[in-house]
């Protein structure tokens, strides 16, 4: 059994028993992300990704919405990457950092698994570890490990109803 | 289905049609990223849904690539996209049809 990574304690926030190495990797992800956010070029699909069509057969509309909320959508996206680099190293969160921390990883691994190619079906995994990307999988497998303990603390946390 | 005989009906003269309320619909992709614990706690999160609701959603999405998860005035339905965006799902709206 591996130990649980993210565990809701009293008073409402959130024990982050995160080993070293794995809170490095982090702190180290967050700022590729805001790198390739705020210096994109005009065809970069794993960060287009971040920002899909809200209109995809109403040109029009759909230009006027992105001058309307792209700076907004660019904002939200790099604030929860913020929060990410900044509580990287916190032994506890509160339930909206732990929000950030959600979408942070949400937002790294929809990058990292679209410059992967990542299908529904897996074929694109390399089997053999010596091929480069391999490593670039076993973050992204990482990722959601660590994005599913997120999601169960919230879950637990949250009173939908 | 029932049928009925052949009517002949006068065909009304309509230049333009103007509906001006016509509900938009907010419809979910389906994506190879996003988990499917991910999806079902975001509808939760942003609508209220139960978790009986949102798991349902969140399969019609998973199995038949798109679900419609809100519907309302064009205003409100941009505003639930973005905040689907900002969430990283894959969303996007149309006219109701």
């Amino acid at each position: 059994m591996t130990r649980r990574r993210v565990k809701r304690v009293r008073n409402g926030s959130f024990e982050l028993r995160i080993p070293t190495p794995e809170r490095d990797l982090l702190r180290s992800l967050g700022p590729q992300v805001r790198a390739a956010l705020t210096n994109r070029g005009e065809a970069d699909g794993a960060v287009e990704r971040l920002f899909p069509v809200a209109y995809p057969t109403d040109e029009d509309r759909q230009t006027e919405y992105r001058l309307l909320v792209h700076d907004e959508l660019l904002e939200s996206h790099l604030g929860a990457l913020s929060v990410l680099e900044e509580t990287a190293d916190a032994g506890r969160l509160t339930q909206d950092q732990l929000s950030s921390w959600m979408r942070a990883v949400n937002e790294i691994r929809l990058v990292l698994g679209t410059t992967l190619g990542v299908t529904e079906d897996g074929d694109e995994r390399p089997v053999d570890a010596r091929e480069p990307r391999y490593d670039a999988f076993v973050v992204y497998d990482y990722l959601a490990y660590l994005q599913g303990e997120i999601i169960d603390a919230l879950s637990a946390a949250e009173d939908f109803t | 289905m029932t049928t009925t005989a052949p009517v002949e009906v006068k065909e009304p003269e309509i230049e333009e049609v103007v509906v001006p309320d016509r509900p938009w619909i907010v419809i979910v992709w389906n994506d190879p990223i996003n988990l499917m614990s991910y999806v079902t706690f975001v509808l939760q999160k942003l609508f209220g849904f139960s978790l009986e609701k949102a798991t349902k959603l969140m399969l019609d999405v998973h199995e038949k690539g798109r679900a419609v998860v809100s519907s309302g005035a064009r205003e409100k339905a941009e505003l639930d996209v973005f905040r689907l965006h900002e969430h990283g799902l894959w969303a996007t709206m149309e006219h109701d049809s």
